[in-house]
């Protein structure tokens, strides 16, 4: 029992994460992360989920060594985030915001480089190159200027180039932001791979419900530099528990009036513009009285959608936003207060 | 020195990748030796002017400007490099400030040989002349590469704190102003504007267009040389101190 646990505390320190009371305060007072705590066990996919200015990449930034915390700390595959840097950089893998590539290099130009700084011999990094790029489905534009690449194209290269040097963490910051449909799931199938074949532990920021559900084992739910829920996305959903029912009236007038009718059955909750929402007291067997009761106050239904509940809901029901409306205050406010990561280590 | 190297080709391959950084840098000086050669020629005819070819006098301010352009072309890189996160990208391997630093200037380094070897073998195509023969044209294409580094490393500078490639675009006019108040346009014990005079005299940039000028006009003068090089390789060696310290600083990791 005792040799049990010491092997999985020192497979824990090779390849998982513990942070505590982590924070980061930028000049004028901004806590941008706000003493966090988490932890992230060895080959686990960890979502990172939160709006825009949640303080996600201030996070990443800091867990990669690129910026130095205010408060707290941090170990990353064993090492201590302040005092061991160079010892994080080494063991890890990241693919920040936006592909950081060179347009006028090519993606074999790219693997030269960035394997030649990691300090791999010639053969090492052109064994390596060749079996990534055919991975992420480049062999045919590796020898093409990144400059005329697609955004997927661009990612999956940046991918590979997180992973040249073999790191046994990877730290991917809205890998898919502003992909189309079919590059974000090739981007995923990619990254379950790593943690399901490789045993690769992978720390995944993303702004997308679905890809936090889809692609995590666990998942961290960060707002306003907190972290305000985190587990499993069943337990996750399963705390928040019941359904929701959005109802939107063929007359728009009657909006008012759909809230009346809803909220007999549980709680109202924000729902599209032109509808009303509630989260259901006693589960989805209200389907039918709730259908009923529209019908007898005379109110015409053009929509009517039954949701289970989603990761959305778990966002709703601890911030007390919805994710999207989260997003339209971040972009509202515009100082989202997260640290640009082009200029990481400046602040 | 792996990472030297590898850094030192992107550099190389970047720059000469882009034609817009090379082709306005090398035509430019050119086209300005030859509105200046052809309409300022009768200042050759004034008393105590050291040459009778305008051109040959105006060349070596040529070599100048393409230190004006290594400023700019330099700067931009590194703040191209810090808006798009690659910087970041190069700051997650176990890289060292200095190779970062040696590695931006070789692009720069392989602009300016270009750029000087150009304007060496127009000006001589123009009919320009070179008093010091074959060996002053190696060692004028070394001291306008040691001007090119020098000024290079101001660029780094200069890239290391504008917030976006373009803010380094704003020093272009501050940069063409310091170089106008030298001895560019003409020789200092010809200029009868006192004030002028003096801020050419304290202007190091005088000292280094006088260094190119001796090789081309007077052939091999010690004293104009050792001031050439020696305004270069100061202003290099500062530059490069305060971009190595700013730059270490920038990469300030945990």
């Amino acid at each position: 029992m005792k040799e049990g646990s010491a092997s999985r505390a020192a497979g824990f320190a090779a390849n998982g994460i513990e942070v505590q009371g982590l924070a980061r305060e930028f000049k004028g007072g901004v806590r941008a992360v706000d003493g966090i705590d988490l932890r992230v066990s060895p080959g686990e996919i960890y979502g990172f989920l939160g709006p825009n200015g949640a303080g996600k990449s201030t996070t990443v930034l800091m867990l990669t060594t690129l910026l130095p915390s205010t408060a707290g700390s941090a170990r990353v595959a064993g090492y201590d985030v302040a005092t061991q840097g160079a010892l994080v950089r080494d063991a890890i893998g990241a693919a920040l915001q936006e592909a950081a590539l060179d347009p006028q290099l090519t993606a074999w130009e790219h693997i030269r480089l960035q394997g030649a700084l990691h300090g791999m011999s010639k053969a090492e990094r052109t064994k390596r190159g060749e079996e990534l790029i055919e991975r992420v489905g480049l062999t045919e534009a590796a020898g093409r200027k990144v400059g005329g690449y697609s955004g997927g194209m661009k990612r999956r290269l940046d991918l590979a180039l997180a992973l040249l040097h073999g790191p046994r963490l990877l730290f991917l910051d809205e890998p898919t932001t502003g992909l189309d449909i079919q590059s974000r799931a090739a981007l995923w199938d990619e990254v379950a791979h790593l943690s399901r074949d490789e045993g690769v532990t992978v720390f995944l920021t993303t702004q997308y419900l679905e890809e936090a559900d889809q692609l995590a084992d666990r998942i961290g739910i960060i707002d306003r530099g907190k972290i305000v829920a985190e587990g499993t996305p069943a337990k996750l959903k399963a705390e928040v528990g019941r359904p929701t029912v959005e109802v939107t009236p063929a007359d728009p007038a009657e909006r008012e009036r759909t809230a009346e009718q809803l909220a007999g059955f549980g709680e109202l909750v924000p729902g599209t513009p032109n509808g009303a929402a509630v989260r259901l007291a006693d589960g989805a067997e209200e389907l039918a009285d709730i259908v009923r009761a529209f019908d007898n106050a005379g109110v015409r239904i053009a929509n009517l959608e039954l949701h289970a509940a989603s990761l959305n809901d778990v966002f709703l029901a601890k911030t007390g936003r919805s994710l999207e409306g989260a997003q339209a205050e971040a972009a509202a406010e515009g100082d989202t207060g997260e640290h640009p990561v082009g200029a990481g280590a400046s602040a | 020195m792996t990472q030297v190297r590898e850094l030192a080709r992107r550099s190389v391959l970047r720059t000469m990748r882009q034609p817009a950084m090379i082709v306005p840098a090398t035509l430019f000086p050119l086209i300005l030796l030859a509105i200046n050669s052809a309409g300022l020629d009768s200042a050759t005819e004034l008393p105590g002017f050291p040459t009778d070819s305008y051109l040959t006098f105006a060349l070596a301010f040529a070599f100048m400007q393409g230190g004006v352009f290594a400023v700019i072309g330099t700067g931009q890189n590194l703040a191209e490099d810090t808006q798009s996160g690659f910087f970041n990208r190069l700051q997650l391997t176990p890289i060292r400030a200095s190779a970062l630093v040696a590695g931006q200037l070789a692009g720069t380094l392989a602009l300016g040989t270009f750029q000087a070897t150009t304007y060496i073998t127009v000006g001589l195509a123009a009919g320009g002349h070179v008093e010091a023969g074959i060996p002053g044209a190696v060692v004028l294409i070394a001291l306008a590469t040691v001007i090119t580094l020098a000024f290079g490393s101001i660029g780094l500078i200069a890239g290391m704190r504008a917030s976006s490639p373009e803010n380094v675009q704003g020093l272009f006019p501050v940069i063409f102003v310091f170089l106008f108040m030298s001895s560019m346009a003409m020789p200092r014990n010809l200029i009868e504007n006192d004030w002028f005079r003096t801020i050419a005299t304290y202007n190091p940039v005088s000292y280094m267009i006088e260094g190119l000028r001796s090789l081309l006009i007077t052939g091999w003068d010690a004293e104009a040389l050792a001031l050439g090089f020696g305004c270069a390789l100061a202003i290099l060696a500062v530059a490069l101190t305060v971009a190595s310290r700013s730059l270490a600083e920038r990469m300030a990791r945990t």
